[in-house]
């Protein structure tokens, strides 16, 4: 079966005052219908940029140096700017994390989702707002017909956030790009969005990027995970493979890392931590870009850097440590 | 409330001492009603609030975001003035203080903050912020200050050679660690750590969680810790405060919360929080809804509450002990 989207050695580069940086360098990813892959890594990873360099919505100093984008067989890297727009909110959205920064805030919310709606078809205005009301009504808000006359500041986060998958599902995406949908929320709110964003995938078999920095919403709403560390992928897998056996040692440190509280940690229990933090983009090590925090760094890992093998079946790791102990 | 419990309960309290005594404490804003706005309308963000911090303990406190826990905060520190109740440290009532006697309290009490971006002064060096607390106290000449804030910065985690540098060289874990040294200068009893970690990336939360534990010890503190991610409260906390809507829906023991939640907000928090040890675990039915304003009738959590009779209707729960340490505001808890 032919992936939705397949993108192939990706490299997004930024010309900043203190010289040229890659913010994403050589993502490989592909991805099926009705499938959700997670994107994790911490801040200033590339998970975003990586998210911005598929919609082309780089800022103005940054571009797309090398690889392609193959949306269901077109590289969107070649599309013209207008072509491009036509796929923008039709068959590609995108949310972001800060909803009221998003919407803007002196037009009601269903004029705003008609206007996304009369964009990309067309649909007379009266239909474009009636159509807004039913969206409201299939993301979860109550009173849908009085909520489209309402303005961004009448709605609490989490509604504001459902008005945006509202409009990013306006014209039936293929495929939408999540960015921290839920790091502004509170958890009982996250918990509702996410099962919103899963149950909406399922209905209108969508594929799904969503990146976050939290590897619990990941194991919530993800099939597929992919882990960045400093612009690279450095694992990748299933979600179950993930979680059962980590092979990248800076996933390891994530996973062990996160005060989970259910193995009933007693009150003296320290956490296991990563040293040191994540390396500046403008002085990268020449070797592995995690050797400086490994515990299990070697000689080789200071000199080259891996590459993403895969480890066990259909499970992606770039480590030379992990490498060698599946050989054994 | 039944007077016999009641009591029973504070007999158990005194017997363990008590760093902080908060009785129906109190904070009401006014939103609105002005020219343009038809009526005032009242946000009780603490709305009478009982609660004991003993010494030596780390008391976690959790809730949603407008929940009133960094108001309680702001009121322990005298940052904002109560419009009731009383706060008695170490039997002094902290709300009829002396400015003298405020100033000598805050030194006991120290506070730790979210944003280590906006909370250090980004024209001061690091060395300085952290020396700054003990010139305002006039606690040593010169010399000793900067030797006591040179220890502090190793103490936690921080070079000497660090000293000089400005806030923007550090990262934001590191700068976590200058506002932590700050609140240490003064060697306080009590530190309110109003979400200290939720600013900081996975890897980054991890060492500043063990450092204020480790610090804990040596310096024999009493925290109050701040957060709504139940996971970290989990990890630090000896009990835990729920808060909903500017009241303590439950406290319980670490364990016991964990293990056996009476409050239905707790459970839907404990639903909601999502984890890795259980990957595809399905989100629980009782996720619903989202926080409004508290009622003026009944509880404040029925509208949510999957729970709910016609007693929550009417009837404002209170907060009543249910099991060893353990209280609950809900009519039907120990039933449902």
């Amino acid at each position: 079966m032919q992936p939705l989207l397949s993108i192939e050695n990706l490299k997004t580069v930024f010309s900043t005052a203190r010289g040229e940086i890659r913010a994403v360098d050589g993502v490989s990813v592909s991805l099926a219908s009705g499938e959700t892959l997670g994107v994790v890594g911490e801040s200033g990873c590339g998970k975003t940029m990586l998210a911005l360099s598929i919609m082309r919505l780089l800022p103005p100093n940054g571009r797309v140096a090398e690889g392609s984008v193959l949306f269901d067989g077109i590289d969107l890297l070649s599309l013209t700017e207008a072509d491009m727009r036509k796929k923008r909110g039709s068959d590609i959205a995108m949310i972001f994390q800060e909803p009221m920064t998003s919407l803007n805030p002196v037009l009601r919310i269903g004029d705003q989702i008609a206007e996304a709606i009369r964009l990309h078809q067309n649909v007379p205005a009266k239909e474009a707002l009636a159509r807004s009301a039913e969206l409201l009504d299939e993301v979860g808000i109550p009173q849908p017909q009085r909520r489209v006359r309402d303005y961004p500041h009448q709605m609490s986060g989490g509604m504001r956030q459902r008005v945006m998958i509202a409009m990013a599902m306006s014209c039936h995406p293929r495929l939408l790009l999540a960015d921290e949908p839920t790091t502004a929320l509170d958890v009982t709110i996250q918990a509702q969005i996410l099962s919103l964003i899963s149950s909406l995938k399922e209905k209108n078999n969508m594929a799904v990027i969503l990146i976050t920095h939290d590897l619990g919403v990941v194991a919530e709403a993800a099939q597929k995970v992919a882990v960045m560390y400093a612009g690279k992928i450095v694992e990748t897998s299933d979600m179950e493979k993930l979680f059962a056996n980590p092979l990248h040692p800076y996933t390891r440190g994530l996973i062990e890392s996160r005060p989970s509280g259910c193995s009933a940690a007693g009150g003296d229990e320290r956490l296991k931590t990563i040293p040191g933090t994540v390396p500046s983009l403008y002085e990268l090590p020449s070797g592995c870009r995690f050797s400086e925090r490994c515990d299990l760094a070697e000689n080789i890992c200071r000199q080259a850097q891996p590459e993403l093998v895969e480890i066990e079946e259909g499970h992606f790791a770039a480590c030379f440590v992990a490498e060698r102990a599946a050989k054994n | 409330m039944q007077p016999a419990l009641l009591r029973k309960g504070r007999q158990k309290i005194n017997m363990a001492s008590v760093l902080i005594d908060i009785q129906k404490l109190e904070k009401k804003y006014v939103l609105g009603g002005g020219f343009l706005q038809n009526r005032p309308r009242i946000v009780r963000a603490v709305d009478g609030i009982d609660l004991q911090i003993f010494e030596g303990e780390t008391l976690g406190l959790v809730g949603e975001s407008g929940c009133g826990k960094s108001t309680l905060a702001k009121l322990l520190m005298r940052l904002e003035e109560p419009d009731g109740g009383s706060v008695i440290f170490k039997d002094q009532d902290i709300l009829s203080l002396s400015p003298d006697d405020l100033k000598a309290y805050r030194s006991r009490v120290q506070m730790i903050f979210q944003d280590p971006y906006s909370s250090l002064n980004p024209r001061q060096s690091a060395i300085s912020i952290i020396e700054e607390p003990l010139t305002i106290h006039g606690m040593g000449d010169r010399r000793q200050n900067r030797e006591v804030s040179l220890k502090l910065m190793n103490k936690v985690g921080l070079s000497s050679e660090q000293a000089g540098r400005y806030p923007h060289e550090f990262s934001g874990g590191q700068r976590q660690r200058i506002g932590i040294a700050r609140a240490l200068a003064l060697q306080p009893s009590l530190i309110i750590a109003d979400e200290p970690v939720s600013a900081l990336d996975a890897s980054i939360q991890a060492q500043i969680l063990n450092l204020l534990k480790d610090l804990k010890k040596d310096f024999g503190l009493t925290y109050l810790f701040i957060s709504h991610d139940l996971n970290v409260i989990r990890h630090v906390s000896d009990r835990i405060a729920v808060m909903y809507l500017g009241h303590i829906v439950e406290l319980a023991g670490k364990n016991d919360l964990y293990r056996e939640p009476l409050h239905p907000y707790t459970r839907m928090l404990l639903a909601a929080m999502p984890s890795c040890d259980l990957p595809g675990k399905k989100r629980d039915a009782i996720v619903r809804g989202e926080a409004r304003e508290s009622d003026d009738e009944g509880c404040n959590f029925k509208d949510r509450c999957v729970y709910k009779t016609s007693l929550c209707q009417t009837t404002k729960p209170l907060l009543k002990p249910y099991r060893e340490g353990g209280w609950c505001a809900c009519h039907h808890a120990g039933t449902i």
